[in-house]
């Protein structure tokens, strides 16, 4: 089967607040799937739907072909779950916090032996293996919460926000294990509000906003039709801002897109690109870089849709 | 338009062979911790046992003719596994609710919720009998048994730990914050302590003090270890068995639904 993860119509009500709002996707095997968004789109609530640990309201949700609704048990044998917050013991230590899960998924104890000893390798822990949790810092903990989830072999891991709060090295460290894997043929669901995570490691993702989805695609997809391929950030005073938003306004090429004090300018075409050096000389108020994922969730979310 | 109406949830809790996972994860983490975990149990029944057995018993006479620190010793065997029992799941099991989040990370696993809570009260109970245990061995230090009877205050221990980490764990269920759990210590735990006929003897109260105190679970656990450390075990024990299972039972099934209500949302 190519669909591990089987999403239709789902919903999740809590009491007269919509987290999600009728959504519909699906996660193939061996690919990376992004959910992103802002705070509060919905995406936690979707993986903890998919995880089996919230009640779907309504709405069709399957994983490896297996009913959330009817089959938790069988189904929480085939995940991994790296939640946002720690959730190590720390009272034990590095290695038994991974003999105590492996034990929750009635693995012998002699093959658990062995899967700690080659996650704790591959996640560079053994030096580390017999110091108690709170010795550990962010960036490792972390790590370990990933090879804990990787302890029953999962079908699918899931990975809410992985690298909130590590500092960039501690991130770039946990990227590399996670393209490793990908690599591996790990099937992965991503959530994060950080695009460019999404940019490095997403083979495909939805953007959610208000418990909905607003586009779906490959990550270059949906910068070249959201954002195309130049942006240029301009930081203006008053009367300035003005006559750019006049001259954007009379040339087809362009969009514009308005944050707090910064106009974004999107090139739809060559003729566009032109157009921008004409309107904006460069200058230090005026950044030109490439089109990313953040754009594309700018131009999707921006005023226009939230008011 | 279609109407969707919430699912219809009663259902039969999902427990299985797996709580004994979560009771094996407790036990592992107290055998790490156990030095500084056993200090407390260890300590204070012997201190009470000298305080208020030794101490205060020399100016105590007893009605029946019995020594002050005889008529206290089966009730320390009632109320400090008590103690252990409700502060396991208590505070400690508010703490791996809230503050670890460890429930979370083991129902992210086969293991169900169900499965968790009924682990923690086996768990709770255990730390009851490892108590009832010790505090046997030190009145059989101090020649206050009877009976080799006394020996069955193991099982006795572990079945009110079970009745008492029951309902230690419902309060957990629904505790705000961990200072929330202080109205249950203080006014649940504490009185049975004190009130639950251990220190003196319930029929010198006036009548009404004692038909409350039926309603009290430390006073049949009380009854029952002063008929088996006395040797003199009666039929109508037999009921306040029956009273420390049903209440076990029903409390049992508050903390699975109520804990169920609160994590699995």
């Amino acid at each position: 089967m190519n669909e591990i993860v089987h999403a239709h119509n789902l919903v999740k009500r809590f009491d007269d607040f919509t987290a999600v709002d009728g959504i519909s996707f699906d996660v193939r095997t061996g690919e990376c799937f992004g959910l992103l968004g802002p705070n509060g789109a919905g995406k936690t609530t979707t993986t903890r739907m998919i995880a089996c640990v919230s009640p779907v309201t309504a709405g069709e949700l399957t994983v490896a072909g297996l009913d959330v609704r009817r089959a938790p048990r069988r189904i929480k044998a085939l995940l991994g779950v790296v939640p946002q917050e720690d959730s190590l013991d720390p009272d034990l230590t590095v290695r038994q916090n991974l003999a105590v899960y492996a034990r929750y998924f009635d693995m012998p104890r002699a093959l658990a032996e062995e899967r700690i000893d080659e996650s704790l390798a591959l996640f560079q822990l053994l030096e580390k293996q017999h110091q108690p949790i709170w010795a550990l810092s962010t960036g490792l903990k972390r790590r370990l919460a990933i090879a804990r989830s990787l302890i029953n072999q999962p079908r699918i891991l899931i990975l809410d926000e992985p690298t909130t709060g590590l500092d960039p090295q501690a991130r770039h460290l946990v990227w590399q294990k996670l393209r490793y894997l990908r690599g591996q043929g790990v099937t992965m669901l991503l959530c994060t509000h950080y695009m460019e995570e999404a940019t490095h490691l997403c083979d495909r993702l939805v953007i959610m906003h208000q418990g909905r989805i607003l586009v779906e695609g490959t990550p270059a997809a949906l910068v070249e039709e959201h954002a195309g391929r130049e942006v240029v950030e301009l930081h203006l005073g008053e009367p300035e801002r003005e006559r750019v938003l006049a001259e954007v306004a009379s040339r087809p090429g362009l969009m514009v897109e308005e944050v707090e004090d910064i106009l974004y300018v999107y090139a739809r075409t060559a003729d566009g690109r032109a157009d921008i050096a004409e309107l904006a000389p460069e200058s230090d108020t005026v950044v030109y870089r490439h089109a990313n994922l953040e754009d594309v969730f700018l131009r999707l979310t921006g005023r226009a849709l939230v008011e | 338009m279609t109407i969707t109406l919430p699912r219809f949830t009663l259902r039969t809790p999902d427990v299985s062979y797996r709580a004994y996972h979560v009771w094996q994860r407790n036990r592992d983490v107290y055998l790490r911790l156990w030095r500084s975990e056993a200090i407390w149990p260890l300590a204070e029944p012997v201190i009470t046992l000298l305080a208020l057995g030794l101490g205060l018993g020399g100016l105590v006479e007893l009605k029946s003719g019995q020594r002050y620190i005889e008529f206290i010793a089966p009730g320390l065997l009632a109320v400090f596994p008590m103690w252990a029992a409700a502060g396991e799941c208590g505070w400690a099991s508010f703490i791996r609710m809230d503050t670890q989040k460890t429930f979370n990370a083991i129902i992210a696993t086969p293991v169900s919720i169900e499965d968790v809570i009924t682990g923690e009260i086996m768990w709770g109970a255990t730390r009851a009998l490892i108590g009832g245990a010790y505090i046997l061995a030190v009145t059989a230090v101090f020649l206050l048994l009877d009976s080799p009877l006394a020996i069955l205050a193991l099982p006795i221990a572990y079945l009110s730990g079970l009745m008492f980490a029951s309902i230690a764990l419902s309060f957990t269920s629904i505790a705000r914050s961990i200072s929330s759990l202080n109205y249950f210590f203080a006014l649940f735990i504490t009185p049975q302590f004190w009130l639950g006929g251990v220190f003196f003897p319930l029929d010198g109260l006036p009548g009404w003090a004692q038909g409350a105190s039926w309603f009290i679970p430390t006073t049949h656990v009380v009854t029952i270890y002063r008929g088996l450390v006395e040797g003199s075990p009666q039929w109508s024990h037999l009921g306040d068995l029956a009273w420390i299972v049903v209440v076990t039972a029903a409390f049992y099934l508050v903390a699975l639904l109520s804990m169920r209500r609160r994590l699995i949302q």
